[in-house]
């Protein structure tokens, strides 16, 4: 980045303060489709809404639902192409990481580091901020069930239950109402699915979903295949 | 000459039940002639983490502040202390980014893990570890510490007994080695504390 013919950034201060770039960012990630998070208090799941522009597009391929380390995952709202980045990026750091330690990096260490880039990325030259929101699944050294939300100006925040993206506001106001302190994981995945029903345009498959799921008793992280997904749809209806 | 041999040193390293016991030399020399005899080898960076650090004396310091300088981000990063096996790692990485320009030593790592187990772990000066139950040696002296080691050397031993053992095969050892003695300092680390002893040999 820093040997292009920018060197200074395109993300300044507006008169009153605000990083307008940053804001325009985070408006790109408010059009996305909706992702959320749960923290249980024996795991975390994260979900999104796959839908895409349309029914010919082979939806096995696409993957939103990411590993970044084999206990921690990510999800996010906003620009595809920017997300893949930074998984390509936090995967590599995390590798780094257990070279040199030769233990797998905590998730509260990925997403400082991931949330650094982000905030690198706003104030380096010729550069855009990135278009997405993460949400990140995991467990932390001591084996704390953990979600965390990146933002596109770096700032990230650890979370109960959250979500991002088209219809965030009733999504959270859902989850305000269902979640409870000493939630298990199942009845955490349930309440995922129900809340990404509410704001759903048309019918919920597993097919058209997401889901990403971390346990305390193997701190493994794992997408759910279609199949489980469809359990607990079944078991939803 | 050899680089590894100008200062002098001798290290050793020892597991006992649930206790883990390090102990040095105090000898600095400037290959014949002895300049120090208070030369620490072995630091504490933690309770229950020790490392020796055998070879040019320069060096010695000088990991020792790197190291010193990679742990503290670690606390202050993960929020946690480091453990002996994530330390010892560590310094293996650090030694091998240096491969070929390396830093003159041959570390022993000696600490209690989470549960309180002993750890040992020693490496060459790029970095090659090897990790034992029983002992590890560095230095100038190791054919006379190994062999002390191998000779005097029971599984799970108590402090007191540990520290007996590790004194009595040090002490050995640099007798027969110019470069390393004038007294030792002895660590035993347990989960309870740790209780360090200078030992007064030889004062040649």
């Amino acid at each position: 980045m820093g040997d292009s013919a920018y060197s200074f950034s395109l993300t300044t201060f507006n008169r009153t303060g605000k990083l307008l770039q940053i804001e325009y960012a985070l408006n790109a990630v408010a059009n996305g489709r909706t992702s959320l998070g749960i923290c249980a208090k024996d795991g975390v799941v994260i979900a999104t809404d796959k839908k895409l522009a349309s029914t010919l597009v082979d939806t096995e391929q696409v993957r939103k639902v990411e590993n970044i380390t084999d206990g921690a995952g990510f999800v996010y709202s906003g620009v595809g192409p920017d997300y893949r980045v930074l998984v390509r990026k936090a995967r590599k750091s995390s590798q780094s990481y257990y070279l040199t330690y030769r233990e797998p990096q905590p998730v509260s260490q990925l997403v400082k580091g991931t949330a650094s880039v982000m905030q690198e990325y706003t104030q380096s030259g010729g550069v855009r901020p990135f278009g997405v929101s993460l949400l990140v699944a995991g467990t932390d050294a001591d084996g704390t069930p953990r979600l965390y939300q990146v933002d596109p100006s770096g700032a990230y925040f650890g979370w109960k239950a959250t979500a991002i993206g088209k219809n965030y506001v009733n999504a959270k106001n859902f989850l305000e109402r269902r979640y409870q302190e000493d939630m298990e994981l199942e009845d955490a995945i349930h309440t995922a699915l129900l809340t990404l029903r509410e704001g759903f345009e048309g019918e919920m498959t597993s097919q058209n979903i997401e889901v990403g799921v971390v346990s305390t008793t193997d701190g493994v992280f794992r997408r759910l295949t279609p199949e489980q997904i469809q359990d607990y749809l079944d078991e939803a209806s | 000459m050899s680089i590894l041999e100008y200062n002098g040193a001798a290290i050793i390293g020892m597991a006992g039940k649930n206790c883990v016991g390090i102990a040095s030399d105090n000898r600095l020399g400037a290959q014949i002639q002895t300049v120090a005899t208070d030369f620490k080898k072995v630091f504490s960076m933690d309770d229950k983490l020790y490392v020796g650090l055998a070879g040019l004396a320069s060096d010695v310091q000088t990991m020792h502040n790197l190291l010193k300088f990679r742990q503290n981000l670690y606390e202050l990063r993960e929020e946690r202390s480091v453990s002996p096996k994530v330390f010892s790692n560590l310094l293996s990485s650090l030694l091998y980014e240096k491969r070929f320009g390396p830093y003159f030593i041959e570390p022993v790592v000696a600490g209690l893990d989470e549960k309180n187990e002993p750890f040992l772990s020693a490496m060459d000066l790029i970095g090659a570890p090897s990790y034992h139950e029983d002992f590890v040696v560095s230095g100038t002296a190791t054919a006379n510490m190994l062999g002390m080691c191998e000779t005097l050397y029971k599984p799970d031993m108590e402090p007191e007994e540990l520290f007996e053992t590790l004194s009595q095969a040090l002490l050995a050892s640099v007798d027969r080695d110019s470069l390393s003695g004038w007294g030792a300092v002895v660590h035993i680390v347990t989960k309870d504390g740790v209780i360090t002893r200078e030992l007064k040999g030889r004062q040649d």
